[in-house]
C-alpha cells in the first residue's frame, strides 16, 4: 500500500485513541478541580496541561481555559475537538482506503464536536459523547475494514497512543496528589470493575497502578498495549531474523515491554513517575522508528501540519 | 434571590414544617450557603436542563426501581440535603448507640432472654412477634454480628429536633441511591459542592466487603463473600447488581447455592466452590424452605443448619426482624438503658402501645388525628394517616385495631422537615426523612456519612417512599472542620533525576544512527 495512505491510517488510530484518553482524563479530574480553591485551581489546571503535553497560551490560566485547551481548541493536536478533526482530515485523504462507514462516523463526529455547551456541566456531557463517538469509531473499524496491512497500521497507531494515554493518566496522579483517587484513577480508564474482580480485597494505590501498568490481560494496561504493537509490527513485517532486530520500532517497543513486564519492585509508587517517562518517551521514538520505515518522510513532523 | 424561590415562603409557612434550608425570614441557613448562591446563578432554563440531563444519566446507567412491573429512574431532585458537621455528630453517635443496643437485644433474645427476665420488657413482646424465628434460638453466629447492616430512619420534627422513626435491621436498601446520587450531583450541579468539604461516601463497599470479611466463619484464611438475591424481579435488584460489582464479589440467586454437610457451595464453572459469608439480600421467610416457607423458590434448603453449626455467616442474621418490630421500638429508649447504660442520643417518636387499654382506648377516640402503622410493615405499606383518611377507611381501620392491638402503632403526625424541591417551574417545600447506614464489623459500627433522604414529591405529602411517589435527594455531611485553602502545601516536584533509576541506561541507537546517517 501507499505509504501517504499508511500513513494517514496510523494517525486515525492515534488521534482517536487519544481524543477518548484525553476526554477519560478530564472528565475525572474535572470533579476534583471543579472542588479546590481558585488559586490552586489554577495551578493544578497549569500542571494538568503540562502532563498532556501542552503549554499554556497567556498568563491568565483557568478552568475555562483548561477546557479550551483539552476539550475545544481545534488547532491543537492535543485538545479532543483537534485529534478528531485531525482524525477526519485524515481519513478524508485515505478516503478510498477506509471504509464508508468508518469515514461517516468520524465525519458525523467531527459535524458533532460544536454542538456542546462549553461549560463544566456540558463538559461532562462531551467528553461521554467523545467516549461514545470513539468506541464507535473503534468498532466500525474492527468491523468494515479487513484485517490486512491498513487495519494494522491503524490499530499500531491505536496501541501505541492507548500506552501513551495510560501512562499520562498515570502520570496525573502527582499532580493531584490530594484528590487522585486511586478509585477515581481505575475509573478513568475504565478499569475499575475488572480491578476489583482481579484483586478481590487488596485496594490501594499500589495495586491499582500495578494493574494499569502490568495486568496481562486488561486491554488498557500498558503492557497489553504495548503488546498489540508488538504483535502488530511483528505482522507487518514478518521476516524472521535469526539474530536481533533490523526494525527500530519493534526493538524498541520489546525493550519497554519486556523491561516493564519482568521487572520486579517493592515499591513501584516510588518509580512510577520513571515508568511513566520511559513509556512515553518509548512511543514517541517508536512512532518515530516507524515513520522513518514505512512512511519514509524527510521531515517526520509533517502530520502536525494537517491539523485545522 | 431568583424568582425559582417566589412564593417559597408562603408555602413553608403553610406546612408549618422545620425547613432545612431556610431559617425565619426566608434567610439561608449557615451550612446552604454554597447551595443557595450556587442556586440563585441558575435559571429556570439551567435548572431544567440539568434535572433531565441527571434523570437521563440514571436512566441509562439503570438506576432504576421497579414500580408495578415497570422499570422506573429513581427520581433525584436537583437541590441537597446538606447536613452540618455538629448536627451529623449527633446523629452519627446515636446512631451507632441504637445499633449497638440492638446487636445487644438480639442476641439477648436468642439466648437466654436476660431482657425478659430483668422485667425490662414482656416475653409476651418478643413471643408474639411475627419475625421471632425459634429455628434461630440457642445460637451465636458466626462471626458474632447480627446487625451487619442497619438503616436507622430519622426525622426531624417541627422544633428541628431529630427523632428515630423507625429501625431497619432486617434488609435496609437504598444505599446504592446514595452512591449512585453522589456521582449524578457531581456532575449536575457541580458549582455546589464549591470548596467546602462534603464528606466522601464511595468508601462504603470497601468497609462493607471488610465487616463481611471480618465476621466469617473462625478457621477462614480468605472468606468468599457472595450477595443473594431474589433474582431479577426484585424491585431491588438493581442495588444487588451495584453492590455486588463495587465489592468485587458473585451475585448469587439460591438456586447457584448448594447445602453440604453444613457448608454452602455455589456452582461454578471450576467446580463447586466454598462460600463463607452470605448477604442475604432476601427475606427470611423465603431463605430456607427447610424452616421457613416450604414453597420458596428463592432460598437454598440448609442454609440455616449451615449457619447454625457454624458453617457459614449469614449477614443480615436470619431473625433479625424481631428487632424492628414496631412495637419493639417503643421499647429501644429502655433497652439503650438496659444493655449499655447511656441515655439515648436520639429520641423515639411518641408512640402508643395499642394492647395498653388506656392507650387503645385514648386512640381510637382520636383516629382522625394520629398516624396508625402495622408493627411489621415496610415501604409505607398498611400505614393510615388520620388527617389524610376517610371516614370509611378509619372505621375499617378501628375494627382491624380492636381486632388485632398487638399488631399496631400509633404516632402524632410529624410535620417532616422540608427541603426545596424543584416542582414544575419553581422550587417548593417538600418533606423528608433521612436514612443514615451503618456497617457493624463486630469491633466497630461505622456510620456512612449522610445517607439517603427521600422526599415526598407531593405538596403536603408526608410518604417519602419510592413505590408512592417519593423521590430522593443526595446528602451532604460537611467536614467538621473546612479545609483551609489559604494554605497551599507546596507539592514536591518530584523529577525522575532525583529519584533512583532503575530502568536500564538509555541505547544510544539514536545518536548513532544519526551519526551514521550524516
Amino acid at each position: 500500500m501507499l505509504s501517504r495512505i499508511a500513513e494517514s491510517l496510523f494517525w486515525i488510530g492515534r488521534y482517536v485513541e487519544r481524543a477518548d484518553g484525553t476526554s477519560r482524563i478530564l472528565d475525572v479530574h474535572l470533579e476534583r478541580l471543579n472542588h479546590l480553591p481558585l488559586e490552586e485551581q489554577r495551578s493544578v489546571a497549569r500542571e494538568l496541561l503540562a502532563v498532556m503535553g501542552a503549554k499554556p497560551q497567556g498568563e491568565e490560566f483557568g478552568l475555562p481555559e483548561l477546557l479550551h485547551a483539552l476539550a475545544y481548541d481545534k488547532h491543537s493536536a492535543s485538545s479532543i475537538a483537534g485529534s478528531l478533526g485531525a482524525a477526519r482530515e485524515n481519513a478524508r485523504r485515505a478516503r478510498e482506503t477506509v471504509s464508508q462507514s468508518l469515514w461517516e462516523s468520524l465525519n458525523t463526529t467531527y459535524y458533532g464536536l460544536n454542538q456542546h455547551r462549553k461549560d463544566v456541566v456540558g463538559t461532562y456531557r462531551f467528553c461521554n459523547w467523545v467516549l461514545e463517538r470513539t468506541a464507535m469509531v473503534r468498532g466500525l473499524a474492527d468491523t468494515t475494514v479487513s484485517h490486512d496491512e491498513s487495519w494494522l497500521f491503524m490499530v499500531l497507531g491505536r496501541s501505541l497512543e492507548r500506552a501513551d494515554m495510560t501512562a499520562r493518566m498515570l502520570s496525573t496522579r502527582d499532580v493531584q496528589s490530594a484528590g487522585m483517587s486511586w478509585v477515581n484513577m481505575l475509573r478513568c480508564a475504565g478499569a475499575y470493575e475488572s480491578f476489583i474482580r482481579t484483586r478481590r480485597a487488596a485496594f490501594g494505590d499500589q495495586h491499582a497502578a500495578e494493574f494499569l501498568l502490568l495486568d496481562r490481560l486488561f486491554p488498557r494496561s500498558i503492557v497489553y498495549a504495548l503488546r498489540d504493537a508488538d504483535e502488530c509490527l511483528a505482522k507487518l513485517d514478518p521476516s524472521a531474523q535469526r539474530v536481533g532486530f533490523i526494525n527500530d520500532a519493534r526493538r524498541i517497543v520489546g525493550q519497554a515491554r519486556t523491561f516493564l513486564e519482568f521487572h520486579r519492585t517493592d515499591d513501584l509508587m516510588s518509580e512510577l513517575p520513571e515508568h511513566m517517562e520511559r513509556v512515553q518517551k518509548a512511543v514517541t521514538q517508536a512512532s518515530d522508528a516507524i515513520s522513518r520505515k514505512y512512511f519514509n518522510q524527510a521531515d517526520e513532523h509533517a502530520w502536525v501540519g494537517e491539523v485545522s | 434571590m431568583s424568582d425559582l424561590f417566589q412564593d417559597y415562603s408562603e408555602a413553608a409557612a403553610r406546612s408549618g414544617a422545620y425547613d432545612e434550608m431556610f431559617a425565619q425570614g426566608h434567610i439561608a441557613r449557615k451550612s446552604y450557603g454554597q447551595v443557595s448562591g450556587a442556586l440563585r446563578e441558575l435559571s429556570l432554563a439551567d435548572v431544567t436542563a440539568r434535572a433531565d440531563s441527571m434523570a437521563r444519566t440514571f436512566l441509562d446507567r439503570g438506576v432504576t426501581f421497579d414500580y408495578a412491573g415497570e422499570e422506573r429512574p429513581f427520581p433525584l431532585d436537583i437541590v441537597p440535603r446538606v447536613i452540618p458537621a455538629d448536627e451529623w455528630d449527633v446523629l452519627e453517635r446515636g446512631v451507632a448507640q441504637r445499633v449497638k443496643a440492638l446487636e445487644a437485644f438480639l442476641n439477648d433474645v436468642y439466648g437466654r432472654m436476660a431482657v425478659v427476665t430483668d422485667g425490662v420488657i414482656p416475653r409476651q413482646l418478643v413471643t408474639t412477634s411475627a419475625h421471632f424465628h425459634r429455628a434461630v434460638h440457642g445460637f451465636e453466629p458466626s462471626g458474632g454480628v447480627r446487625v451487619h447492616v442497619s438503616g436507622i430512619d430519622v426525622v426531624r420534627d417541627a422544633a428541628g429536633t431529630f427523632r428515630v422513626l423507625e429501625d431497619n435491621v432486617r434488609v435496609p436498601s437504598g444505599v446504592s441511591y446514595v452512591l449512585e446520587n453522589r456521582r449524578a450531583m457531581a456532575k449536575g450541579l457541580p458549582e455546589a459542592f464549591g470548596q467546602q468539604h462534603i464528606r466522601p461516601v464511595e468508601e462504603y463497599p470497601r468497609r462493607l466487603l471488610s465487616a463481611l470479611r471480618k465476621t466469617a466463619p473462625a478457621g477462614v484464611d480468605d472468606p468468599t463473600v457472595v450477595v443473594l438475591t431474589p433474582g431479577v424481579f426484585n424491585s431491588a435488584y438493581f442495588e444487588h447488581t451495584l453492590l455486588a460489582g463495587l465489592m468485587g464479589v458473585e451475585l448469587v440467586e439460591g438456586r447457584d447455592l448448594i447445602c453440604r454437610g453444613n457448608r454452602v457451595y455455589m456452582r461454578t464453572t471450576a467446580g463447586e466452590q466454598r462460600v463463607d459469608v452470605i448477604y442475604k439480600r432476601i427475606d427470611d421467610d423465603f431463605l430456607d424452605p427447610l424452616q421457613f416457607r416450604s414453597d420458596s423458590m428463592l432460598g437454598c434448603p440448609g442454609l440455616v443448619n449451615a449457619a447454625r453449626a457454624g458453617g457459614v455467616t449469614i449477614a443480615n442474621a436470619v431473625g433479625n426482624g424481631v428487632a424492628d418490630d414496631k412495637l419493639v421500638y417503643s421499647y429501644v429508649p429502655d433497652l439503650i438503658r438496659y444493655y449499655l447504660h447511656e441515655e439515648p442520643i436520639i429520641a423515639n417518636v411518641d408512640t402508643f402501645r395499642l394492647e395498653e387499654k388506656e392507650a387503645r382506648e385514648h386512640v381510637l377516640d382520636r383516629l382522625e388525628e394520629l398516624v396508625v402503622k402495622p408493627v411489621d410493615g415496610s415501604g409505607g405499606k398498611g400505614l393510615v394517616i388520620g388527617p389524610d383518611a376517610t371516614k370509611d377507611e378509619l372505621d375499617a381501620l378501628r375494627k382491624r385495631v380492636i381486632a388485632d392491638p398487638r399488631g399496631w402503632i400509633a404516632q402524632p403526625v410529624l410535620q417532616l422537615s422540608t427541603v426545596p424541591t424543584l416542582s414544575g417551574d419553581k422550587f417548593g417545600p417538600r418533606h423528608v426523612d433521612l436514612r443514615p447506614f451503618a456497617v457493624n464489623d463486630g469491633d466497630d459500627v461505622w456510620v456512612l456519612p449522610g445517607g439517603l433522604t427521600r422526599v415526598a414529591l407531593k405538596e403536603g405529602s408526608l410518604i417519602v417512599n419510592s413505590s408512592q411517589g417519593g423521590g430522593s435527594k443526595d446528602t451532604w455531611v460537611l467536614a467538621d472542620s473546612p479545609q483551609l485553602p489559604a494554605e497551599i502545601i507546596p507539592r514536591q516536584s518530584v523529577t525522575v533525576r532525583e529519584q533512583v533509576s532503575v530502568w536500564p541506561v538509555e541505547s544510544n541507537w539514536r545518536d548513532r544512527q544519526t551519526e551514521q546517517q550524516q
